[in-house]
Order: C-alpha cells, then sequence, then structure tokens
C-alpha cells in the first residue's frame, strides 16, 4: 500500500522523535493514566542517562488487547493483581526476576509472595488500595463500615448515593455482602446478588466517577469507591469518612511487570528496581496517593499520608480485605448478564 | 433508473461511461483511504462475530453463532430459559430515542441559527462560523463538565435562580433525562449548523421575494420555498447528529449519571470487562444494518430528486 | 452581536420571525459553558465545583507539565493533517457522486463514504488494532502516520456530507457555460465550481478539524508509545482528579484560536 502522505509525515515524525534523542537509553512505560509521578521520572532519567516515555491507558482490558496485539513498542506495563495471571499465562511477560534485585528486600512481607505472581518472579509493587464505602458524616452518623451503606441504604442516604461504574467492584463487593466469595460461580448466590443490586438501584442517585467534587460540594453523601478519592475527598470536606466494609471488601495492587517483547530490557529491569527504593516508592505514593507496599517509605512520604486512615487499613478491618483474583470466563459471563441487567 | 435506459445514442453512451469513469477516478482516493482505516477492519470484525470468545479477551478461531444468538435471544442464566433479549432491545430504544430526540432539538434550534448566519453580509458569514465552531475546540470531557457546572444543584442556573428569588430550592436539573438531551444537544450542535449553513448559504432571494410578491405568509414561504431549497442540508444535518449519537457514551454518564447504558456502552463492555468480542461485534453490526438500512431509503429519494440535474 | 442583531422593524425579505431570537439563544447556550471553564481556569482552589478565588496557579502548573503540552501539540498536528487530508478527498468524491446521471455502484460508495458515521467507534478500533499491529510488527514503524489514517478516515463523512449537500442545491449551468467558452476542465473547476463550493468545503474542514480534535477511542486503541492526544490524557485522568489545570490549557487554546480567527477577520476585510 502506498499512501500519497507517507513521506512528509515520516519526516515530521523524525523531528518529533530526535528530540528525544539525546539521552544514551530508552525507556516505554506503559501506565494508567495521572499515575506517575513526573519527578520521579526525571530522577530516574538523570540517575541512569534514559529518556523515559509515557503513554497512558484508561483500563486493564483496553491495555491487555494492546499489548496482545502486538508491535506496540512498550517495555513495561502495569496490570492490575486480578489480570497479572492472564498477562503470565498468555505469555506476554519476560521473567525479570525481580526477587533477585538489590531492592527486593525492601519489599514488604505481605507483598514478598503474592497469590497473582507467587514468589515475584514478574513484577515489582507500584501501588495498591481498596474498594470501600465513602460517607459524608454530617448527612450519616451510623455504622459506615458495611456495604448496607448502598445496598441496603438507611433513609438519610437514598438518592444521595454513587456507585463505582466498575463491574466487577461493584459485583464482587455485592457478593462479599451477601456471604460469598468474589469469582464465585454459584448461581442461587449470584441470583440474590441480581435481585439485591436491582433492588437497591432506584436509591442511588449515580454510577459516574468524578466524586471527589461532589462530595466537596456536598451533592453526594454516599458512594462505593476507591479509597485515594476518599482520601482526597476528606481534604475538601472534613466530614467525608472512609468505611471498609466488614463483610468483605475488594483490594486490588497494581505491580509493574517487563514485557516479554520489549526492547530495552535493562532499563526496564533498573527501573524495577529503582521503584522498589522506599524513597523513590515514597515519590509514586506523594502524587496519586495510594500506598506502595515498600518498607520504610513511609519516612519519606507527605505528612498528611503517614496517618490517613483511607490509606493505611485500620488493623480491626484488616482481616476483611480480599485481594480480587482473576475470575473464570464462566464467572465473567454471569456478570456481564447480571450487570448488563442492572443497567438496562 | 430503469426509465432513463431507453434508447440511448451510441455517443451519449459513451458520454456516460466516460462520466462514470471520471466519477469513479474522483471517488477513489477517499474509498482507498477507507477501505484501509474503515471498511477492511469491519469486514474483520464480521468474521469475528462468527467466532468463539477467548477466554480473556481477544477470539478463539473456531466458529461459534453465539455472538449473534445473544444479540437477540437471552438464555436466562438462572432457570437456561431462552427469551428475546429485553435488555439489548431496551438499551436499543433508548439509544435510538434519544438520537431522534437530540436530532430534533438539534434542527429546532440549529435550523434559525444557519439561517441567521447564512443572511448576514457575506464577509461576516465566516467570523459567524467561527463562533459556532470555537466551543467545539474545547475538549468533549472538558465540555461536559462545563455543562455540568452550568447545571448542578449548586451551579450557575440554580445560583441565579435562587438569588433573584424566582425558586426557594434548587431544581435537581443534573442526572435527569433532560439534562441528558441538553448535553447531547450541545455536544451535537455544530454538526448540525455547519451542513444547514452550507446549503442555505446559496440561498436564492429572489425566490422567496417572488414567494412574498404573490402574497404568500411568512410560515409559507418557509415551508414551501425555503425548506425544500435547503433539503439536503437538512438531511445531511440530521444524518450527522442521529448516528452519532447513537454511538454516545460520555454525555449520559457524565450528566445522566451513568445509571442506564447506551448502546455504546453496551458494545465497548463487551470488548472490556465483559470479554465477549464476538458479541460485541454482532451488535455494532446489527446497529450499522439499522442505520444502513435508513440511509439507503434516503439516497433512493435522494438519487430522484438528483435526476433533475442532469 | 450588535447591528445584525438590533435590526430595523421594517419589512425584510431575508428575516424569519423569531428566527434572530433563537440564533442569539443558541449562542448563548454555546458560550454560558465555555465563559464557565474559562472562569474555573482562575480558581484557586483545585476544583472545577466550588470557587475558591483568583490565581493564575494553573497556567503556571499547565505551563509546567510537559506531558499535557506533547499532547495538545500532537492533537493538533494530528487534527490539522486529518481535516486538511479528509476534506481534500471529500470534496473530489463529492463531485464524483453529485450532480450525475446515477451510474454502477453509487449507492455503495456512498455507503462507504458514510460507513465511519455508522459503526460504533470502538468497533473500528479494535479491529483497527489488530490490523495495524501487524504492520507495526513488519515495518517496526510506529509513527503518527497510522493516527493520521484513522483520523483521516473517520473525518471522511464528516466533511463529505456539507459539501455534497451543497454540491446538491447548485446546477451546473454556469461550469456549462465554461466549457462552453473553451475553458479546460481545471480551470473551470478553479474558477467556476471552487468558488461556489467554498463554504460547503469551509464547513466540511472546520466539523472534520473538530471531530479529528475530540476523538479519543480509536486513538487510544491506534496510538503507540508516547503518543497521547489531549483527549487520551484526559480519559486517562477521568478515574483520579481532574484539576482546573484542564481548563487552564482550554482556555489557552481558546484564546489562541480567538485571536487567530480574528487577524483572519480582520485580513479579510481589508481585502474586500
Amino acid at each position: 500500500m502506498k499512501l500519497p502522505y507517507n513521506k512528509p509525515l515520516a519526516a515530521i515524525a523524525m523531528i518529533a522523535m530526535s528530540s528525544t534523542g539525546f539521552a544514551a537509553g530508552e525507556l516505554n512505560l506503559f501506565n494508567w493514566g495521572n499515575y506517575t509521578n513526573p519527578e520521579l521520572i526525571t530522577k530516574f532519567e538523570q540517575a541512569h542517562d534514559v529518556k523515559v516515555t509515557i503513554t497512558d491507558y484508561d483500563s486493564n482490558d483496553s491495555a491487555l488487547a494492546k499489548v496482545k496485539a502486538g508491535g506496540h513498542g512498550f517495555d513495561l506495563v502495569v496490570p492490575s493483581a486480578n489480570y497479572m495471571q492472564i498477562w503470565i499465562n498468555e505469555g506476554l511477560l519476560l521473567e525479570s526476576r525481580p526477587d533477585q534485585m538489590e531492592n527486593f528486600k525492601h519489599v514488604h512481607e505481605d507483598f514478598a509472595n503474592p497469590d497473582w505472581d507467587p514468589g515475584r518472579r514478574y513484577s515489582v509493587p507500584w501501588q495498591w488500595g481498596s474498594v470501600g464505602i465513602i460517607v459524608d458524616t454530617s448527612v450519616y452518623s451510623g455504622d459506615i463500615n458495611t456495604a448496607a451503606i448502598y445496598l441496603d441504604p438507611p433513609e438519610e442516604l437514598k438518592g444521595k448515593i454513587n456507585v463505582a461504574p466498575e463491574m466487577n467492584d461493584v459485583i464482587s463487593s455485592a457478593i462479599m455482602y451477601l456471604g460469598g466469595e468474589a469469582c464465585t460461580t454459584d448461581k442461587e448466590l449470584l441470583k440474590k446478588v441480581r435481585d439485591k443490586l436491582v433492588d437497591a438501584k432506584p436509591n442511588w442517585l449515580s454510577m459516574d466517577y468524578g466524586i471527589i467534587e461532589k462530595f466537596a460540594g456536598r451533592d453526594l453523601a454516599a458512594s462505593l469507591y476507591w479509597n485515594g478519592a476518599a482520601f482526597r475527598a476528606r481534604e475538601k470536606n472534613p466530614d467525608v469518612r472512609y468505611g471498609y466494609p466488614k463483610e468483605g471488601y475488594a483490594l486490588w495492587m497494581d505491580s509493574v511487570a517487563v514485557l516479554k517483547d520489549a526492547q530495552n530490557v535493562e532499563n526496564a529491569k533498573l527501573f524495577q528496581n529503582f521503584i522498589m527504593s522506599p524513597e523513590n516508592a515514597a515519590l509514586i505514593s506523594a502524587f496519586a496517593r495510594y500506598a506502595n507496599g515498600i518498607k520504610g517509605s513511609e519516612e519519606f512520604m507527605p505528612d498528611d499520608m503517614k496517618d490517613a486512615p483511607e490509606i493505611i487499613i485500620p488493623q480491626e478491618f484488616v482481616a476483611a480485605g480480599k485481594f480480587l483474583q482473576t475470575c473464570s470466563p464462566e464467572a465473567t459471563q454471569l456478570y456481564t448478564a447480571i450487570w448488563t441487567e442492572l443497567q438496562k | 433508473m430503469t426509465t432513463e435506459q431507453y434508447q440511448l445514442s451510441a455517443t451519449e453512451v459513451k458520454v456516460q461511461q466516460q462520466q462514470a469513469k471520471r466519477n469513479w477516478l474522483l471517488c477513489t482516493p477517499a474509498l482507498i483511504i477507507l477501505g484501509v482505516a474503515a471498511s477492511g477492519p469491519l469486514l474483520v470484525m464480521f468474521y469475528y462475530s462468527f467466532l468463539t470468545p477467548g477466554n480473556y479477551g481477544g477470539v478463539e478461531f473456531e466458529f461459534s453463532s453465539q455472538g449473534w444468538f445473544k444479540v437477540f435471544f437471552n438464555k436466562d442464566i438462572f432457570t437456561d430459559s431462552v427469551g428475546i433479549a429485553d435488555a439489548h432491545l431496551s438499551i436499543f430504544w433508548r439509544s435510538i430515542r434519544l438520537s431522534t430526540m437530540t436530532t430534533l432539538v438539534c434542527l429546532i434550534i440549529g435550523f434559525p441559527t444557519a439561517y441567521f448566519i447564512a443572511t448576514r453580509p457575506q464577509k461576516d458569514r465566516n467570523f459567524w462560523l467561527f463562533m459556532v465552531t470555537i466551543p467545539f475546540w474545547t475538549n468533549l470531557l472538558i465540555r461536559t463538565f462545563a455543562i455540568m457546572e452550568v447545571i448542578r444543584n449548586k451551579g450557575i442556573i440554580n445560583n441565579v435562580l435562587t438569588s433573584i428569588d424566582i425558586i426557594d430550592a434548587p431544581i435537581q436539573m443534573l442526572y435527569t433525562d433532560a439534562a441528558i438531551l441538553v448535553g447531547m444537544t450541545y455536544v451535537y450542535l455544530p454538526l448540525m449548523i455547519l451542513p444547514l449553513y452550507a446549503s442555505m448559504e446559496k440561498l436564492d432571494f429572489n425566490l422567496i421575494e417572488a414567494g412574498y410578491d404573490l402574497y404568500a405568509t411568512r410560515f409559507r414561504v418557509l415551508k414551501q420555498v425555503i425548506i425544500p431549497l435547503v433539503k439536503p442540508g437538512v438531511v445531511a444535518g440530521s444524518i450527522l447528529v442521529f448516528i452519532p449519537s447513537l454511538g454516545a457514551f460520555v454525555t449520559p454518564r457524565v450528566l445522566g449519571g451513568g445509571k442506564r447504558m447506551m448502546l455504546g456502552n453496551l458494545i465497548e463492555l463487551q470488548f472490556g470487562q465483559g470479554r465477549n468480542w464476538p458479541l460485541g461485534a454482532a451488535l455494532s453490526i446489527t446497529l450499522l444494518f439499522i442505520v444502513m438500512v435508513a440511509l439507503l431509503f434516503y439516497v433512493k429519494n435522494a438519487q430522484k430528486s438528483g435526476l433533475k440535474y442532469d | 452581536m450588535t447591528s445584525p442583531v438590533t435590526s430595523k422593524a421594517q419589512f425584510s425579505v431575508r428575516k424569519l420571525p423569531g428566527f434572530t431570537l433563537i440564533a442569539i439563544f443558541c449562542f448563548v447556550l454555546l458560550y454560558v459553558p465555555i465563559l464557565t471553564l474559562v472562569l474555573y481556569s482562575f480558581n484557586s482552589g483545585s476544583s472545577l465545583a466550588l470557587w475558591e478565588g483568583f490565581s493564575i496557579k494553573w497556567y503556571y502548573s499547565a505551563w509546567q507539565n510537559k506531558a499535557v503540552q506533547e499532547a495538545t501539540g500532537l492533537s493538533i498536528v494530528i487534527a490539522l493533517q486529518a481535516a486538511l487530508y479528509a476534506t481534500v478527498v471529500a470534496t473530489m468524491a463529492a463531485l464524483g457522486t453529485t450532480r450525475t446521471r446515477p451510474y454502477r455502484g453509487q449507492t455503495a460508495i456512498y455507503t462507504i463514504i458514510n460507513q465511519p458515521l455508522m459503526v460504533p467507534e470502538i468497533v473500528t478500533a479494535v479491529a483497527l488494532l489488530i490490523c495495524f499491529a501487524v504492520v507495526k510488527e513488519i515495518t517496526q514503524y510506529r509513527g503518527i502516520t497510522y493516527l493520521v489514517l484513522a483520523h483521516t478516515a473517520f473525518c471522511i463523512p464528516f466533511a463529505y456530507l456539507p459539501i455534497r449537500a451543497r454540491l446538491e442545491g447548485m446546477n451546473n449551468l454556469l461550469e456549462t457555460a465554461a466549457a462552453d467558452l473553451y475553458a479546460t476542465p481545471w480551470r473551470s473547476f478553479r474558477y467556476v465550481t471552487l468558488p461556489l463550493l467554498w463554504p460547503g468545503i469551509l464547513a466540511g474542514a472546520m466539523l472534520a478539524f473538530v471531530i479529528s480534535l475530540d476523538d479519543v477511542v480509536i486513538t487510544e486503541f491506534v496510538k503507540s508509545a508516547g503518543q497521547d492526544t489531549l483527549p487520551t490524557y484526559m480519559l486517562g485522568q477521568l478515574r483520579r482528579v481532574i484539576t482546573p489545570e484542564m481548563n487552564a490549557i482550554s482556555t489557552a487554546l481558546l484564546a489562541i484560536s480567538v485571536v487567530m480567527v480574528s487577524l483572519i477577520f480582520i485580513l479579510n476585510r481589508k481585502k474586500t
């Protein structure tokens, strides 16, 4: 195929690229949008004389589809825990052996041997958090550590509830509320889950992102959402509190892994090692406001994060938190049907 | 068309053939680009709609009619009984209804605006045209957030209304169907105004004057002179608003609260967390089919009216 | 909005009752949200919804944010190219499909040209991802040509329809006259058809530009490393925090475009 405008374009692209050509090496990081601290990148670039290019993605599925298709040119990717096994099984990741890297000693014991990457042979921790309940306590002052807040809402909250538009997070939260385990295919239970969600939905105001503003403006009084947003919402509205549902809540962790067809493998490994150092991990957290799984990083973190109850899970609630697994295709099919029915 | 084919002389046939050749040549660049970046990919998707969904996204290269089956029928996940896929149908219907309303509102607002621009002095028209487009050089999401800012409970409209004592309590406008309609109209308005303007700009006001000379009322002039003359613009604008708004999902989510799915969300779900690419492909081809039937209907009409330029 | 709006009460064939009023309403509608976003770009707080005082800190922060500047630049580069190519080929295609006897394949051409309108973006996006990945793998070329090509394709119907609408209402008497005067087909096109067609072409090009500038889904799937445009950058922010920095960038872009448009406008005035 010969296209008439190929040449001038190639020339423009060359010029655009040449401006990046001074560093000795290159590194292409494929990460969630608005998730990478520019300071961290500059520091890495200067330490190793590498030019880092960041490209954003907005969901695990689109990142997976892109890398699977091939020809992408990325070196590093940051999948969530419940996708990591897919990446590994599909043969998309390089066994870069972070467990043998110098800085691996800093990784917190809880995250040194996770189910999704046994022995940490592929990935290093980036950030982790939870899916819990955000409540404006000036509207409702009862117990907020329960998913009943949005599934069986108290009168004060009805019509002021938001639910994150994320299929896996919502359905697993509802399953745990009804006593099951995430990724279950127990149809009896799933039927109850569907009925519970369908019954609860009229009490919700919205299923949307961007809730921080609405808690600040007091348009919303409760939401099922991520902890980092709860933290930011509290900064703007001091009545906001974050609850950990005692029935069970989902935990997630995004980890950095090297791609099998990476072109800058050495730099990618350098980056993996780099972000396991406490000082650098603290930079990651300071920007996106989630915990990072590296011991000793707390002392480098911004003061307001050190004792934030949204970020440091209070001891009594730790046990109820479960990392989401990769659900079976059968479970996914059932969840999609429920999700579609919920929003029809 | 058949009436056209009665006894043509040899030269006429030759001229006609030459013309057809010229027409094809003129269309070739567009067809090549579209073939590579639109129609070709669509064929891939058509093929995919007959495959088996991969376990974690993508497809297995094994024939399956499940994708198509699921567009229309629904095997109840709990009782295994087969029924019509009412969830899909109600989502289709909601999207079509919303798009129709958006098109109508855009037409009601866009027609007078395009007419206003077209009746400015020649040298001012491009200025007004730019005035219409400039808001749309801002990112869609930012624009949608700006609308949200205007209509939310503590937003501009409610603040103004309460401060001049027209209302006591704020009106809930955000997260209503009306909010979606306002947002969609805002997003798609230039797609209506620009084609309308393009066909109005050349309006022959002598014809309109003739209409008035014959003692026609303004309404009759509008209905019987202006509208027939600018019909191609109305049709083009309506297509440009109606079809893309069928797939819209950002505006319904941000302004409507996202509690109900639109067609765009449904299809996106299949390619994302739902991990059922064949169903997603089949759903989109169904949509394509519906739209195409409507469009072919229009082309037939357009060709009939096109004959008069020969 | 001075003289055109407050026009006199006397009878004019151009006036239709209520039309000017609706047009004014339309412009107000178009600009109220835009003014809001300009206003909030000067918010000293980090909120799009709560006014905390005047500040230009978001302009400073946008000025410092290299990622967003690169994304903005790339968006504009792609949109300009895509709009240019789409308008040229759409004009040719419009000339080849209107004001002619029906010919074999005409309906097929029409359908193909409008196809990008009819298929939800995500479908084209996924299919393009698969096709382009193969090409990228083989050629190892990952430049912006893929994005320009994909954008050009979906911009074509947006450019084509206004141009076609314009053409449909033009008779070819003038062109025939030109031909009778022995003008070559090119000269007759250049001096007769093109000037008549110009408003349609301008409308089409503007639409194509705007459409390309807003595209997110196809771009997200086609882009290679380091090719974030403003919309894909925004998409990444959607789940986290959106600050008035975005408003600052939008406002800056608006200001630049308003200045450019005014310049063109003034220059045009001088010429006539």
